[in-house]
């Protein structure tokens, strides 16, 4: 295996937990998230500050960063899942872009620079440095992330979460408490993009906030919609495709933003349901209804 | 004894009076129309009672407990189950998952368990399909189990509506226009139903226009007009009301007959 090649799988496995992560909110609790990123970053900024700065090993240091994004996502969810769809777009919006300030302004988070010289993991003495160890690690952790989702899904919360993005009102009189599993949907979905942070920043060893921007919200957004909502099987492909497709059109690098927005323009219009999917992609934050 | 009491419930929209100072109660076990011309607040009342409307003034009570201030998934708990005019399916779902969807707060697993697999879990869903397939029957859809729920024909939904309030095994089950654009045929099988459900001790509040329905299937009429009781009573003396008759024959646009 070429070390390219590997090198993109591992990328592509965390970006699988990063869209999986969002299309809980996005396809399953049928909520608009445009800051995803930020909770990506702050997996990735506790991870490594906790085993620069405390010395933390991999896992515990990972824990940290899961329970960290989880709470910030709770603390946001709790006051916004009740605003309507196009108020929670335009906050998730702005906790994106001041999550990604507060890592730019910070001292501890190095400002613009950024942190280095991230340790690799190592677990009861097994190092992860090299690139096919990491892939390992990184599969493993695709794979609680799988069955996790799969096992939530498919369990009456699934069923639940279908019912209040299908019908709101009529969910709650279900006897579903809609803003419980709202609340709980974003925090599990932020506690695991928090996990591909870590992941993250353990394998590049060297992170700054440029890599969790608004570019990466709408990339991350990207694959959920092309791999299709409310499907897990179409986020993975989703995620995998836009990991591989930039490297593909690596020498047309400066119209890669243009040709990623043809490319949703296009399926929105196709197939809005996404590749795999079977919900839309609710538009009703842009259209008023 | 009481089982659900409504006191001087008020719902005012800017200047319009939906619902004016309404009273009235239902006990255990006893099936209760509310009847009135289009307009008269009656879906209002079913809105304010499970909590999809907070009231102006005035207050509902279940067991003699308030359920002021409650959102609508407690009062669901509490044991509140309605259906809709305007029939609210979820149409992602089949007809199954659509009444699997009313067992929700029956859930014998607990929410962090549900995510395990294990043979508890498994059981837990069996018997809810179980549940749920029984009263698939009771409504005559057992055949219908798979398909999608919007697939299904207008009197089918309506069913299959009562059979999601059904399973979520309620003290009282509020039905809102039941035979609401069916068919002579469809409206008969629906009267059948709800005999049975009348056998089985379910306690029912039924808004409906259909008076062949109410006044063979109910002990106790409810009569709203202009967000007003203007009359309540066994079916005989509603029949009879001087203010009943003037309420329904003063307007042209009622499709209530009597
Ligand atoms: N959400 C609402 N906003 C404003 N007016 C409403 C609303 N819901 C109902 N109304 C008004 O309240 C009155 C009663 O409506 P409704 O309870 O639906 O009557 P019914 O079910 O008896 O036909 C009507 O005049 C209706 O226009
Ligand atoms: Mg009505």
């Amino acid at each position: 295996m070429s070390a390219y090649f590997l090198h993109l799988a591992i990328l592509g496995g965390i970006y699988i937990i990063l869209a999986i992560s969002l299309n809980l909110i996005i396809g399953y609790a049928g909520q608009v998230s445009l800051g995803h990123a930020a909770f990506f970053g702050i997996g990735a900024y506790i991870s490594a500050l906790t085993s620069l700065y405390w010395g933390f090993p991999f896992l515990l240091a990972a824990l940290s960063a899961i329970l960290f994004s989880g709470v910030c996502g709770l603390l946001l969810g709790l006051p916004t899942l009740r605003l309507k769809e196009d108020y929670l777009a335009i906050v998730t919006l702005g906790f994106g872009v001041i999550v990604d300030l507060v890592f730019l302004n910070l001292e501890i988070t190095g400002g613009p620079d950024g942190l280095a010289g991230i340790p690799s993991p190592r677990i009861l003495g097994l190092s992860f440095r090299s690139p096919v160890m990491y892939l390992f690690l990184t599969l493993f952790m695709v794979l609680l992330t799988l069955a996790l989702t799969y096992r939530l899904v498919h369990s009456y919360h699934g069923r639940a979460l279908r019912a209040i993005r299908d019908h709101e009102v009529t969910a709650q009189v279900m006897g579903i408490n809609t803003p419980a599993y709202k609340v709980a949907i974003f925090t599990l979905a932020a506690a695991l993009a928090g996990l591909a942070g870590s992941l993250y920043a353990h394998y590049i060893t060297f992170i700054n906030p440029e890599s969790f921007g608004l570019h990466t919200s709408i990339l991350a957004l990207c694959m959920v919609v092309l791999g299709g909502m409310g499907s897990i099987a179409g986020a993975v492909v989703g995620a995998l495709a836009l990991t591989v497709l930039p490297e593909l059109l690596r020498s047309f690098k400066a119209y890669q933003d243009l040709i990623y927005g043809g490319l949703l323009v296009a399926l929105l219009i196709w197939r809005p349901e996404g590749l795999l999917g079977r919900g839309k992609l609710s538009l009703k934050f842009i259209s008023r209804e | 004894m009481t089982l659900l009491a409504v006191n001087e419930l008020s719902k005012y929209f800017g200047g319009v009076k939906a619902v004016d100072g309404v009273s009235f109660g239902v006990d255990h076990g006893e099936i209760v129309g509310l009847i009135g011309p289009n307009g008269a607040g009656k879906t209002t009342c079913f809105n304010l009672i499970s909590g999809l409307l907070t009231p102006t003034r005035g207050s509902v009570s279940l067991l003699g407990h308030s359920l002021g201030g409650l959102a609508p998934y407690y009062r669901s708990r509490r044991g509140l189950a309605r259906t809709f005019q305007n029939i609210q399916l979820f149409g992602g779902m089949d007809v199954l998952e659509n009444v699997l969807t009313g067992c929700h707060q029956r859930q014998e697993i607990g929410a962090f368990r549900a995510l395990w697999p294990g043979r508890g879990v498994r059981r837990a869903e069996t018997r809810a399909e179980e549940r749920a397939r029984e009263l698939l029957a009771l409504v005559g859809l057992a055949e219908r189990a798979d398909f999608p729920a919007d697939a299904l024909a207008y009197g089918e939904q309506r069913r299959l509506e009562i059979a999601r309030a059904l399973a979520q095994e309620p003290r009282l089950l509020m039905l809102d226009e039941p035979a609401a654009g069916l068919n002579s045929r469809e409206t008969e099988d629906l009267m059948t139903l709800l005999q049975e459900l009348r056998e089985r001790g379910i306690t029912l509040l039924i808004i409906e226009h259909d008076m062949t329905l109410i006044m063979g299937l109910c002990h106790r009429v409810v009569v709203l007009d202009h967000g007003q009781v203007i009359a309540a009573g066994p079916p005989s003396e509603i029949r009879r009301d001087p203010r009943v008759i003037e309420a329904y024959l003063g307007r042209e646009e009622d499709d209530g007959d009597l």
